[in-house]
């Protein structure tokens, strides 16, 4: 699972709130290579949310995302910017572990790189 | 010059499991729509495509090899509740060298409120056979198929959940059976802001299929007859079969 998908995994356990984030429990991290490419990352910088990518990669061990996302009329410049966020947001795959929903604490588990957010009966 | 060979996924490198839907004629059909409509999905510029149902990722995979050449900034998603499907597609993937997100999730559930208006394309094979409804959802390979009553149990409960997911230009392509009674589905979209028409007909030995493509046409529709959609229905399906 890549951080681009964490950022738009919310837990849908039935009467939970705070949905989003999912904390991720990382137990084997890996890396692939993806072509940079920066229009991309523009168009996706609008729809992340900045804080939950931000604490997906240091939970992944990734902690070179600066805590603000620079402004979106800068960005375009920002190369070294641009190449961090490429990583974060790409390359970055949590291969096995968990991601944890806030509220309940129900763990979902991330097997060969794949979240399983199938709820239980009791939890629709 | 010698035209290129479709490109498609190869059949000899999709992955399989016994428990995991394998390509069928109904998946060659949504292919084949897909195909049909390659140069306008190309003009479309999607930036997020997504499957839901992903089975064995032939449908996926294929639409990534339409698109690859001429677009490289796209996001490919595909959800299934099956973990077996989930891996097989992934492996599938890894055969052609290629790289969507793999989701295990009910439809879209959990993509439901962050992805909400950014799909841009829509596939889904969904499980429309007509079946007893305790069979739908049931753990094994039958959930692949199952679709209750008219098998329409899954697709009935899909349709608001593309509706949320597509963007405003968003387009969906979806399998019918004729025994699905497609022409209500389409009305259910109609009733939702949705245009549609039939991109393909092919009768097997066991089953009528149509692969429809719905698209937000802007136009507010208050009410709609349910005979005019159904006589349009038939209408531009007796005018495809002659076509053909
Ligand atoms: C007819 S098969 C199609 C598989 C593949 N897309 C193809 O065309 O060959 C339907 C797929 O939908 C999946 N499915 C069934 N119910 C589902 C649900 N509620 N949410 C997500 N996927 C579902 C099944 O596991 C199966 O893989």
């Amino acid at each position: 699972m890549r951080l681009i998908v964490h950022n738009m995994l919310t837990c849908n356990i039935k009467g939970v709130i705070n949905k989003f984030p999912l904390r991720i429990e990382a137990e084997k991290v890996i890396k692939k290579e993806v072509d940079f490419n920066p229009d991309f990352l523009r168009h996706m910088l609008a729809k992340i949310e900045w804080k939950a990518l931000v604490d997906g990669a240091r939970s992944m061990g990734y902690t070179e995302l600066p805590d603000h996302a620079p402004d979106t009329e800068r960005v375009e410049s920002d190369e070294s910017f641009l190449k961090k966020f490429h990583h974060a947001l790409l390359e970055l795959h949590l291969e096995e572990g968990s991601l944890v929903c806030q509220e309940t604490g129900r763990k979902f588990p991330v097997d060969k790189g794949v979240p399983n957010m199938v709820l239980r009966e009791d939890e629709v | 010059m010698s035209e290129t060979p479709p490109e498609i996924a190869d059949i000899m490198r999709v992955s399989s499991h016994r428990e995991v839907y394998e390509p069928c004629d109904d998946s060659f059909a949504l292919v084949d729509a897909l195909l049909t409509d390659q140069t306008n999905l190309i003009n479309h510029k999607p930036n997020i495509c997504m499957e839901i149902g992903c089975g064995s990722g032939y449908v996926i995979t294929s639409l990534i090899l339409l698109l690859k050449s001429k677009l490289s900034n796209i996001h490919y998603l595909a959800t299934d509740t099956n973990p077996l499907a989930a891996k097989v597609t992934t492996e599938t993937l890894e055969a052609h060298g290629l790289k969507a997100d793999v989701i295990c999730t009910d439809i879209a559930s959990c993509l439901e409120t962050r992805l909400a208006g950014l799909v841009d394309v829509m596939v889904v094979n969904p499980p429309y056979v007509p079946t007893p409804e305790y069979e739908v959802g049931m753990e094994g390979i039958a959930s692949s198929w199952a679709g209750g009553e008219n098998g329409r149990s899954v697709i009935d409960r899909m349709l608001p959940v593309v509706d949320r997911l597509l963007s405003e230009k968003g387009w969906f392509y979806l399998v019918t059976l004729s025994c699905n009674y497609p022409s209500e589905i389409c009305l259910m979209m109609r009733k939702r802001g949705f245009a549609w028409r039939i991109l393909v007909q092919r009768s097997t030995e066991e089953e009528n299929l149509i692969i429809l493509k719905f698209w937000r046409d802007g136009e507010e529709v208050e009410r709609l007859e349910e005979e005019t959609i159904s006589d349009e229905f038939s209408r531009s399906l007796s005018l495809f079969m002659r076509k053909q």
